[in-house]
C-alpha cells in the first residue's frame, strides 16, 4: 500500500513567475523511508508542507496514509507528525510544558499528555533537561525534542524536513541514531535533505528534486548505476602504463582513461568483483604488480551533480569528471 | 465545540506559562505603565490645571488605563509574529486543532495579562492620589470595560502579527500607529488646543470615547472633551461598545482566514 501519493503538484509564487513546485509526482510504500534529495530552493520544503496540509498547491492532488489532503486536511493531520527546518518550539517553556501542551492538542488527557512527556523525554535522553527552558538546549536536543514532539500520537506518516541542518557532526549522529530507531518502529517517513550521505544512509529509496521536479528516482544504488556503474581503477609504475592499459581494455570492453600524471588507469566494467579478479590475473601473468587497485562506485555526490547538472560545464568535459568536480566541492 | 474549546483554553495556559518562567516580562511590562502613571502624574500634573475635584490624576488615570490596554494590541501582534518567525504557527497549524484555537487563546491570554497589569496600575495610582467615586459597580464596570475594549484591539493584533512575521516589524509597525492614536486622544490633554479638523478626528477616536466612557465609570467630569460637540463625545459609553463590536466583527473573522492559509 502507498502511505503518500503525490501527483503533479503545481505551487506558483508571485503571479507564476516562480514556480516552487512545477508538475511534482511521488510515492512512498508504507514502512519505508523516502529521502527526497535536493539543493536549496529545489521545492523540498515546499512539497512537506503541501503534504502536510500547511499550504494549498495551484493544482494537483496528494494523499496521506489513504486521505485526501485537500479534501480532508483535519483527518491528515491526526496521522501525521512533522518537524520541520528549525524546531519549533516555545523556548521560554521548559522541555516538559512543551511537550504536554503539544499532547493536550492532540487532544489526550492530562494525565496521558504527562504520561507521553515522559516516556518520549525518556527515549530521547532528556529527562535530565526536562525542567529546564528550550532556549538552554543545545541544537541537537531542540531538535531532538522537536522530533519527540511530532511523535506523540505515535503517527502513521512523518515528515520530517531537513532534520539535521546546522546540527555539529555529533548532533547529526545522534539524530541519525534515533531516525534509525524510529524506522525500526515501522513508520512511513518522508524526510528531505541536502545530504547525499543522509539520504543514503537512511533512506529505503531516494527522489532526487531539482527546479520543483523529480528528476530521478530509485534506490541508493540505483541511482549510482544510473551514473555509470562500477569502474576499476588501478596504479601502477610508468613503464608499465601501456601494458596495464591494454589488459584493463581486454576485460572492461573499452579503452581505458589514463591520467599519466598520477599513474592510474581507470575504466568501468559491469560485473564488479569478477572483472577485478580477472585484471588482477591478467597484471600478475604479466608480471605487473600495481601499486593501488580497486573498485570505486560513484558516489551520490557524482548522481546529484551528473543529475542536477548544477556543475554540467565540468561533467561534459569527460565522463569522469562529475567526479572530480564532487571530491572539489 | 467541546474540544475547541479546550484546545483554546490550552494555548492560553501556555501564556499564563510563560508569564511564570519568564516573570521578567510581565514585571517589565507593569513597570512601564506604572512608571507612566509616575511621570505624568508629577510631570504634567503640576502644569495643567484640571478643574476637577481630586486633581489631574483623575483625569489621566482613565486616560493611562486606556492607553495600556491599546497596547494589547501590540503585545498581540509581537507574540504572534515571533511564533511565526519560531515556526510555531506552523506545527500548530499541523495538529488536528479548531482553526480558531491558536488566535483566540492568544486573545484571551494577552487579556488575561492585562488583568494583571490594570491591578498593579489602579494600586500605583491609588497611592499618587487616585480616588474613584463611582461606587464598587461602575468601578468594577470600568475596569471590564477597559479588558473588554483591550480585546478587540488584540483582534488587530493577530492580523498584523500573522502578516509581517517578524517581530521587530510587527513591533516598529504597532509602535508607529498607536502610539499616535493614543495622544491624539482626550487621554492626557484637553483637545481644544488641537487645530479644528484634528478635534473632529481626536473626539471620533475610540481612544477618546473610551476615556471618556471610563470618566464616566469612574465618576470625573471629563473636562477634557466635548469640545467639538460630536456624537461621540456625548455618547462615549455607547460609542466605545459600538467600536468594540465593530473592531471584532471585522478583525476576528479576517484573522482566523489568514491563520487558515498563512504561510511561511
Amino acid at each position: 500500500m502507498k502511505s503518500i501519493i503525490a501527483k503533479e503538484l503545481v505551487k506558483t509564487y508571485d503571479k507564476g513567475a516562480v514556480r516552487a513546485l512545477d508538475g511534482l509526482s511521488l510515492e512512498v510504500e508504507e514502512g519505508t523511508v523516502l529521502g527526497l534529495l535536493g539543493p536549496n530552493g529545489a521545492g523540498k520544503t515546499t512539497t512537506v508542507r503541501v503534504l502536510a496540509t500547511l499550504l494549498t498547491p495551484d493544482s494537483g492532488s496528494a494523499t496521506v496514509a489513504g486521505i485526501d489532503v485537500l479534501k480532508h486536511p483535519d483527518e491528515v493531520r491526526k496521522v501525521i507528525g512533522l518537524s520541520g527546518q528549525y524546531a519549533a518550539l516555545d523556548e521560554t517553556l521548559t522541555g516538559w510544558d512543551n511537550l504536554t501542551m503539544f499532547g493536550r492538542l492532540y487532544h489526550l488527557n492530562s494525565a496521558a499528555s504527562k504520561k507521553r512527556a515522559e516516556e518520549l523525554l525518556e527515549k530521547f535522553s532528556l529527562t535530565d533537561a526536562a525542567k529546564r527552558p528550550i532556549r538552554t538546549y543545545s541544537g541537537g536536543m531542540r531538535r531532538r525534542l522537536d522530533l519527540a514532539a511530532s511523535l506523540i500520537v505515535k503517527p502513521k506518516v512523518l515528515f520530517l524536513d531537513e532534520p539535521t541542518t546546522g546540527l555539529d557532526p555529533r548532533g547529526r549522529m545522534e539524530m541519525w541514531e534515533v531516525i534509525d530507531e524510529l524506522v525500526k518502529g515501522g513508520v512511513t517517513l518522508l524526510l528531505t535533505t541536502q545530504y547525499l550521505e543522509e539520504a543514503d544512509h537512511l533512506a529505503d529509496s531516494i527522489a532526487v528534486i531539482d527546479t520543483g521536479k523529480v528528476i530521478a528516482r530509485g534506490t541508493a544504488d540505483e541511482l549510482k548505476n544510473q551514473v555509470g556503474g562500477e569502474r576499476l581503477e588501478i596504479t601502477v609504475e610508468v613503464d608499465q602504463i601501456a601494458t596495464a592499459s591494454k589488459l584493463v581494455e581486454q576485460v572492461s570492453g573499452v579503452t581505458p582513461t589514463v591520467d599519466s600524471g598520477i599513474r592510474k588507469i581507470s575504466a568501468p566494467v559491469s560485473n564488479g568483483s569478477a572483472s577485478l579478479i580477472q585484471v588482477l590475473r591478467l597484471l600478475d601473468d604479466a608480471k605487473i604488480h600495481p601499486l593501488d587497485i580497486g573498485l570505486k562506485r560513484p558516489s551520490l555526490d557524482d548522481v546529484f551533480i551528473s543529475l542536477t547538472g548544477h556543475v554540467a560545464e565540468v561533467v561534459s568535459e569527460e565522463e569522469v569528471g562529475g567526479k572530480h568536480a564532487a571530491k572539489r566541492k | 465545540m467541546l474540544q475547541s474549546v479546550s484546545d483554546f483554553l490550552v494555548i492560553t495556559k501556555r501564556q499564563l506559562l510563560q508569564m511564570i518562567r519568564i516573570p521578567e516580562v510581565l514585571i517589565f511590562a507593569t513597570i512601564q505603565p506604572a512608571m507612566f502613571v509616575l511621570l505624568f502624574r508629577y510631570v504634567f500634573g503640576g502644569a495643567i490645571d484640571s478643574g476637577v475635584e481630586g486633581g489631574y490624576v483623575q483625569l489621566l488615570m482613565p486616560g493611562i488605563f486606556v492607553q495600556t490596554v491599546a497596547f494589547t494590541l501590540a503585545a498581540t501582534a509581537v507574540g504572534l509574529a515571533a511564533d511565526m518567525q519560531k515556526g510555531l504557527i506552523d506545527r500548530f497549524r499541523s495538529l488536528p486543532i479548531s482553526r480558531s484555537a491558536v488566535v483566540i487563546g492568544r486573545t484571551v491570554g494577552d487579556t488575561l495579562q492585562n488583568v494583571v497589569t490594570l491591578i498593579v496600575m489602579g494600586l500605583v495610582g491609588f497611592l499618587v492620589g487616585w480616588r474613584p467615586s463611582s461606587g464598587p459597580v461602575k468601578i468594577v464596570l470600568g475596569f471590564l470595560f477597559l479588558l473588554a475594549f483591550g480585546y478587540s484591539m488584540s483582534w488587530i493584533g493577530v492580523l498584523i502579527g500573522l502578516s509581517v512575521r517578524e517581530e521587530r516589524v510587527a513591533q516598529n509597525l504597532v509602535f508607529m500607529t498607536v502610539f499616535p492614536l493614543t495622544f491624539l486622544s482626550n487621554a492626557f490633554a484637553p483637545t481644544t488646543g488641537m487645530p479644528k479638523a484634528l478635534q473632529y478626528f481626536a473626539e471620533w477616536n475610540p481612544v477618546s470615547t473610551m476615556v471618556a466612557a471610563c470618566r464616566e465609570l469612574f465618576g470625573t467630569e471629563n473636562i477634557f472633551g466635548a469640545t467639538a460637540n460630536s456624537w461621540p463625545s456625548q455618547n462615549p459609553i455607547l460609542m466605545s461598545l459600538i467600536y468594540m463590536v465593530l473592531l471584532v466583527a471585522i478583525f476576528a473573522p479576517i484573522s482566523v482566514r489568514k491563520y487558515v492559509r498563512v504561510s511561511k
